[in-house]
């Protein structure tokens, strides 16, 4: 892992995340993420908990991965994939512990996690990335490969392998507990608004 | 021709954001006094000019299909039924342009449903005339599912629907994937505030009410939203919300229904008249 400027640490991974660079993230850094991960959404992570709460095998190795939590869009014919954005993480918390528990190491997604979906994450000292909901253009051209290795009945929540390249994320809850939503919004709060502008309608 | 339409409005509506959201965003990113905010904005700025010059969808999520339609009681339909009409534009506008099917059959998911179910959910008002106007909306789940409804009653007055406007925002934070929309809709029964808070947020957001004391609660409320830190994605910072717009109907003497729909930055909606 490296910084290549003031701001933007960049985070290379080929077999899995190590748990040394993991370590190394605060809550707040904005790191570029560049490897594979393996897409996730609603139908899938149930279906990935009951096949390993079941000890059935799972089309893919879950060690020392990070799931991206996504649904793509259908590519066109000049595209290796669609838009790709990611979804909101909270609704496939109940999962995690399961999925943790199996080798994931990180999770990228967007949206908030508290209480005990926070607390999974601190259990396993796992590190949850957000990626700006709504960039799914954008972030389309951060992903060289698309390729299912699962699921595929799923249709968009089937399982994908996504090489991702410089791909933007924030990270939200780093290995010691902290959360940037949380201690952005308390901040930010709480700090008097600059006085030159009001509210423009 | 319905069809063509709402294949045509479909397809526009994900490839292209509402002129007036995406110069908000430009404006909030020269005012956002936070530098991930600015950030954040500048992005998601950049991301409706790629998506609207190389036909992209602006998001993979391209939501339900949400299709309202004004009908001048002097319009008479010719051939076959209004619904399958819209349904099938639908159908073809999703599978041209790339988009997503995000829509399941069964809700339950107690039936097996192959993909490809017909997204459209579709509201009808009478007008008076002899004009069909369409606003047509793909509605992304991420703030549909951070959307509140419950029913006060008449002594919680104005304060009641403050608090639950921002209590709902503030829940939402996030996962609304701000900076939002918020449409507030007040009174009717249950589904009419549901409704009207669909219309409110389905405004143009450089819109405000016509009645004053409206326009006033419209901005009073932005004012309070943007106070809560939230910022652009969550990342903390002032621009929570673009607008706050309000709609009103008369209820019972013992109600107060109110109504928060959360649109994301991403709004999409697109009108025309037939």
């Amino acid at each position: 892992m490296t910084r290549s400027d003031m701001s933007v640490m960049q985070l290379t991974f080929n077999d899995g995340v190590t748990d040394a660079d993991l370590d190394r993230l605060r809550a707040g850094d904005s790191v570029e993420l560049t490897g594979r991960v393996i897409s996730f959404r609603d139908a899938t992570a149930a279906r990935l908990t009951r096949a390993l709460e079941a000890g059935s095998p799972v089309p893919v190795s879950l060690h020392d991965q990070i799931l991206y939590a996504v649904g793509p869009s259908p590519p066109k014919p000049s595209q290796i994939i669609g838009s790709a954005g990611p979804t909101t993480t909270a609704r496939m918390a109940r999962f995690l512990p399961t999925l943790f528990a199996a080798g994931v190491r990180a999770v990228i997604g967007k949206g908030e996690l508290h209480g005990d979906d926070m607390n999974a994450f601190v259990t396993h000292r796992a590190v949850y990335f957000a990626a700006i909901g709504g960039l799914g253009a954008l972030l389309a051209k951060q992903i060289r490969a698309a390729d299912i290795v699962g699921y595929d009945d799923l249709g968009p929540e089937a399982l994908y392998s996504l090489e991702i390249d410089a791909f933007p994320v924030v990270v939200i809850i780093d290995t010691e507990g902290r959360n940037f939503h949380e201690l952005s919004r308390a901040r930010w709060r709480s700090l008097p608004r600059r006085r030159t502008e009001r509210e423009g309608r | 021709m319905l069809r063509d339409t709402i294949a045509r409005l479909i397809i526009e509506a994900n490839y292209i954001i509402p002129d007036d959201i995406l110069q908000a965003l430009r404006d909030a990113a020269i005012r956002e006094e936070s530098e991930i905010g600015r950030r954040t904005l500048e992005q998601l700025v950049r991301n409706y000019e790629i998506a609207a010059a190389e036909r992209l969808p602006v998001c993979q999520d391209s939501g339900v299909a949400v299709v309202m339609l004004e009908v001048g009681q002097d319009v008479h339909w010719i051939g076959g039924s209004l619904q399958e009409a819209i349904f099938d534009g639908v159908r073809e506008g999703t599978k041209a342009g790339y988009l997503r099917w995000s829509v399941t059959g069964d809700p339950t998911r107690m039936l097996k449903t192959a993909g490809g179910d017909t997204p459209a959910v579709i509201h009808t008002d009478l007008v008076p005339g002899a004009d069909v106007k369409i606003t047509f909306a793909s509605k992304g789940f991420g703030a549909e599912n951070m959307s509140a409804l419950k029913m006060f009653v008449p002594a919680d007055g104005v304060p009641a629907i403050t608090d639950f406007v921002l209590d709902t925002v503030d829940r939402a934070g996030a996962n609304a994937c701000p900076p939002i929309v918020v449409g507030v809709g007040v009174g009717g029964t249950f589904e009419t505030a549901a409704l009207l808070a669909k219309k409110a947020v389905l405004r143009p957001i450089n819109v405000r009410h016509p009645r004053p004391d409206l326009c006033r609660l419209e901005g009073e409320l932005l004012e309070r939203v943007n106070e809560l830190g939230i910022g652009p994605q969550g990342l903390g910072g002032r621009v929570t919300a673009l607008a706050v717009n309000i709609e009103v109907y008369s209820t019972h003497i013992a109600g107060l229904p109110v109504a928060v729909n959360l649109g994301c930055h991403s709004t999409r909606r697109i009108s025309t008249t037939l």
